[in-house]
């Protein structure tokens, strides 16, 4: 079976795009093959990237296209001939067809009868083929921003286009891009191998070839030679690791085509310079790795990585010259800390004014105001609250007040607007040196977090709390002057604000569970505009359930239908109003876990079925706007199975709470399966849409008490159907 | 090190020098050499010798060093690193030929940086001026760690597609002569050495006074209302001569249209944008009027860019 080769060779593309791109074009290409017919059960896709080129080798493709039948339907029979004569129309299909009229069949489908042609296609060449398709496939390659280089701009590529090799085993795929016609011959390193062409003999031979030429045209090779090269250079010195940076990997992985490591140091005072600051600036703007001790504590040395290989002497140089860099870089940090302290965060309040948030939101100057005050409602929304002392409570608001007050003073510090990234945590830092407490300064470095899935939750409550203020008020914000996140576009990053509001909510132990999603949204609420508007009202809630949802699925691993079934937990359905017993999404989330592992259970589902039938019931009942009482009245009960009914519902209702509130999930569900007996006996004694109609309304409010209580936890409806949806998983 | 014994060595290059070696290097590839711009700007970009060239069909290649002032970015002298006026060795390839970065990549050896020695990364950073309508793609070039030139492949200048597009390959002279003399601080460099009895000259005995005194006069002297003045004087005298343009009829003749004086318009919008960056490095400019302010020099920019194009437009005609 033949083996083809394609490699677009280009001038350097953006690190950060290489992965993606890399992907791209090897689904693209098993995409043509498949499509063509050219694919068979072995085949085998490899792709390759370095900054100068993307590849892709397939193995095991079929040489050319099967010969194929095709019967093709052409028009009805009593349009193809009259009285046994072919019309026009049938001659016309016959022809198109290719294929003589006396050979046209007729044949049954649905519609009726029709003619229909059988048309022998010959396979074409894999050569022809590839040689056809790839260029749209290549043009087609997605790039986060593109350009265009030739004159007439007759394509956009992420960079220029300078070289192609296409070959079909030892054969030259002669395809065009860009005005380069593609052959064997591949560049290698640019100062390592120099402009001598890189023939490429094979398909096969394609990373041993470029490899003598010094391109190591696999990244996963070339990204564990960088691993084992950092490894190696820091065993230079004793006791020494390397700080772990994956994404920091990723990207010099993408910036080298033959790499290596050099170790180099910087003078022992600037150490006196926080560590987030050193680590910034190496990571930053110089792609260095910093190293630590065994505990941990920075030392004064960088591992760069280089895209070269070099004698000791060459090393010396670029040591030196790397050094030179780092120390300047330094220096300017320095500079910019001592300078930053003259005006301390406390006097920066004032400066805000000048800083805009949002055009229509006004300056950071009010955003400050606003993110006191939403603190200030949160705090007051705690249920129970936070603290049982007076004292204590009053020292904590003050502390929050005053995080709140400061925490975008650093705004205005040389140091961030150099380094953008340090935002919060140079705010910190200065407040520490500003002898500020403790507690206020880890706040303040503390309130953009969780800036990632990845990234930790505040420390402190108080940073928590002023986190959540800033996240909330942002949504609530934007929301309200219509900037909300369309489709894939969301230039606020508000879906990530949001994403961090529900994962302080979930995972924030220390909040003391007193704090339900539904009460910080409504802290943002207070004295806007958005609090008269029930549709905005809506969109926000519904936005952060979604975020909630996602939280489920993506870090908690819990069935997307689960996670739909707990999304509304401790509200009280349909509206966005809180119900009295407020849940912690802590306890959310924890017995969403609970109810995933449980969900299979038979009982479980047959409830789950039971309460979509009382949904389904009321559902009908509401379309035919009738309307009835939220709890039923025992005096019109008829049948035996609608006072067992109630009397479960009541049980459960006394129940779970409690049951939640001591986090025994497990039992909750367990209760809330046991109305599986008293709903099958009502289902099968009881009829609710009788004539009568106040026997009717009765029987309506009995089913909507019992969904409504379950529903406090979860809505079990939800999971009516998902042993399909777990076994298709 | 800038040492006594750098006279017998052959040691790296002054900062004249390596400006002679660039000039050269680039000559011998076709730049016309030009002389920099007699008007302040912020970067080499902003001369009418990048601006306008980029403009139209017409082949261009040119070579010339900028004196680019930043007022924000002045420290007195005091700091090493940053300078209140600093100078690019622009060039711009118009259209960019196939081995463009080939012939970077020589210039570098052109200045005795031996690439077997160094570590050469080309990494992504667009740029984008809002003030001129203009950006391009293209790369920071670091050199072990430095970044020494930003390489750009424009792709829109004063608001209009280009095509051809232009090569601009920016030359931190500075930097690259601090680096290659192995010093410090930007005012030890060694910027010309007397060849009989090696006497150096260095750009601190050139240059620190400038630095000083201008950034006395960019954050504490310049007088705010006098340059709001300034800019609405300059702004309203480009204003008449674009609106002279629009105002010829289109029947006009080629020699009246060559006539328009439109180099003299750009030269007035440049003016704006200097006095723009003098108001933001006294602080005279609040963040809402910022984004007014830009508009309006944008406006002048792109109008100019605009009714030059037409300009060579029909002067191309003609020659036709």
């Amino acid at each position: 079976m033949p083996a083809f080769l394609l490699e677009i060779g280009s001038e350097e593309i953006p690190a950060g795009m290489i992965a993606a791109a890399q992907t791209e074009l090897a689904q693209r290409v098993e995409k043509l093959l498949t499509r063509e017919w050219l694919a068979t059960e072995a085949l085998q896709v490899t792709s390759y990237s370095t900054p100068r080129r993307l590849a892709v080798l397939v193995e095991d493709l079929l040489p050319g296209q099967p010969d194929m039948q095709e019967e093709i339907v052409g028009p009805a029979t009593k349009v193809a001939y009259k009285d046994g004569v072919p019309t026009p129309a049938a001659i016309a299909f016959a022809k198109k067809s290719g294929v003589e009229v006396s050979a046209l069949k007729t044949i049954q489908n649905a519609k009726g009868e029709y003619v229909s042609a059988t048309v022998h296609r010959r396979g074409r060449a894999a050569a022809e083929v590839l040689k056809d398709g790839l260029a749209a496939e290549i043009a087609g390659i997605y790039w986060p921003k593109s350009m265009y280089w030739r004159a007439g701009k007759p394509e956009r590529f992420v960079r220029p286009v300078r070289w192609l090799v296409a070959l079909l085993d030892q054969e030259i795929l002669p395809l065009e891009f860009a005005g380069v016609t593609a052959g064997r011959a591949s560049c290698g390193h640019r100062v390592l191998h120099g402009d001598v062409p890189v023939v490429v003999k094979t398909p096969q031979e394609y990373a041993q070839t470029l490899a003598a030429a010094y391109v190591e045209v696999d990244p996963a090779a070339r990204r564990e030679r960088i691993r084992k090269a950092l490894d190696k250079a820091t065993r230079q010195i004793a006791g020494a690791r390397w700080r772990e940076d994956e994404a920091l990997v990723e990207i010099v992985t993408n910036l080298t085509e033959w790499p290596s490591v050099i170790l180099g140091s910087f003078e022992r005072e600037y150490l006196t310079l926080p560590d987030e600051i050193l680590v910034t600036v190496m990571r930053g703007h110089q792609k260095y790795f910093a190293l630590e001790d065994s505990e941990k504590k920075l030392l004064p040395n960088f591992l760069a990585v280089l895209n070269l290989e070099v004698d000791e002497a060459g090393a010396a140089v670029i040591r030196h010259g790397n050094e030179r860099v780092l120390r300047a870089r330094f220096n300017d940090a320095r500079f910019f800390w001592d300078v930053d302290q003259k005006i301390p965060l406390v006097d920066r309040v004032e400066m805000l004014k000048s800083v805009t948030f949002q055009k229509d939101l006004g300056s950071y100057w009010d955003k400050t105001e606003r993110n006191r005050a939403v603190a200030r409602q949160i705090i007051d929304r705690f249920d129970p609250p936070l603290f049982d002392s007076e004292v204590k409570f009053n020292t904590f608001c003050a502390g929050v007040d005053q995080a709140a007050l400061l925490a975008k003073a650093d705004l205005t510090t040389e140091m961030v607007k150099e380094f953008t990234e340090l935002q919060g945590v140079v705010g910190g830092l200065y407040a520490r040196a500003q002898r500020l407490p403790d507690g206020v300064a880890r706040a303040i470095h503390d309130h953009y977090k969780p800036a990632s899935q990845e990234d930790t939750i505040p420390s402190l409550p108080a940073g928590s709390v002023v986190a959540l203020a800033d996240k909330i008020s942002t949504i609530v914000d934007m929301f309200a002057i219509g900037l909300q996140p369309t489709g894939s576009k969301d230039p606020f990053a508000l879906r990530r604000a949001g994403n961090g509001v529900v994962r302080i909510l979930v995972e924030d132990d220390k909040l003391n569970d007193g704090l339900h999603l539904a009460n910080v949204y409504l802290a943002a609420m207070q004295n806007t505009k958005a609090m008269e508007d029930a549709d905005l009202r809506g969109a926000i809630y519904e936005f952060l359930l979604d975020r909630f949802e996602f939280y489920l699925r993506e870090a908690a691993k819990v069935n997307p239908q689960v996670a739909r079934a707990v999304r509304k937990a401790g509200t009280t359905g349909s509206d966005y109003e809180v119900d009295g017993r407020l849940i912690a999404y802590g306890k959310i989330a924890g017995f969403a876990k609970a109810l995933d592992a449980q969900v299979g259970s038979p009982n479980v589902l047959a409830v789950a079925e039971l309460l979509k039938r009382a949904s389904n019931i009321l559902r009908q009942a509401k379309e035919k706007e009738i309307t009835y009482a939220q709890s039923p009245n025992e005096k019109y009960f008829q049948e035996d199975a609608e006072i067992s009914l109630l009397e479960k519902v009541y049980k459960v209702d006394d129940g779970i709470h409690m049951m939640y509130a001591d986090r025994k999930y497990s039992q909750v569900i367990d209760m809330i399966a046991e109305l599986k007996e008293p709903l099958n006996q009502f289902f099968d004694s009881v009829m609710v849409m009788v004539e009568d109609t106040q026997l009717r309304d009765n029987r309506l409010a009995l089913l909507a008490r019992t969904v409504s209580v379950v529903r406090w936890a979860a809505d079990f409806s939800e999971l009516a159907s998902i042993e399909k949806s777990v076994e298709s998983f | 090190m800038a040492s006594n014994s750098s006279v017998e060595r052959k040691g790296p290059l002054t900062f004249q020098e390596l400006l002679f070696q660039l000039q050269q290097f680039w000559a011998s590839h076709g730049c016309i050499l030009q002389q920099a711009y007699d008007v302040e700007v912020g970067a080499g970009t902003m001369s009418p010798e990048t601006f306008l060239r980029v403009l139209g069909p017409k082949p261009f290649r040119v070579a010339y060093a900028q004196p680019s002032r930043r007022p924000a970015d002045g420290r007195y002298g005091q700091n090493p690193n940053r300078l209140f006026k600093h100078t690019q060795l622009q060039v711009i390839l118009k259209p960019p030929p196939e081995n463009i970065q080939g012939l970077y990549l020589e210039s570098l050896l052109a200045i005795g940086i031996d690439l077997r020695q160094h570590d050469v990364k080309f990494e992504e950073d667009n740029w984008e001026s809002p003030t001129l309508g203009a950006w391009g793609i293209g790369w920071q070039v670091m050199l072990d760690g430095l970044e020494i030139t930003q390489f750009t492949y424009f792709q829109q200048c004063g608001g209009i597609d280009l095509d051809p597009i232009a090569g601009e390959i920016t030359y931190g002279l500075e930097r690259i002569a601090a680096f290659l003399q192995d010093v410090d601080s930007i005012y030890d460099i060694v910027w010309a050495r007397e060849p009989d009895t090696g006497k150096e000259v260095t750009y601190g005995e050139v240059r620190l006074a400038e630095e000083m005194q201008f950034s006395v006069y960019n954050f504490e002297k310049a007088d705010v209302g006098k340059l709001w003045q300034h800019f609405r004087l300059y702004e309203e005298e480009c204003q008449e001569l674009l609106a002279g343009a629009r105002a010829l009829p289109e029947e006009a003749g080629t020699e009246a249209r060559s006539r328009l004086p439109l180099l003299a318009a750009f030269d007035l919008c440049l003016k704006c944008s200097h006095l723009f960056n003098l108001l933001d490095a006294r602080g005279a400019i609040s963040v809402t009027e910022r984004v007014g302010v830009i508009a309006r020099i944008r406006a002048l920019a792109v109008a100019v860019a605009k009714a030059y194009a037409a300009q060579q437009m029909v002067a191309a005609a003609t020659r036709a």
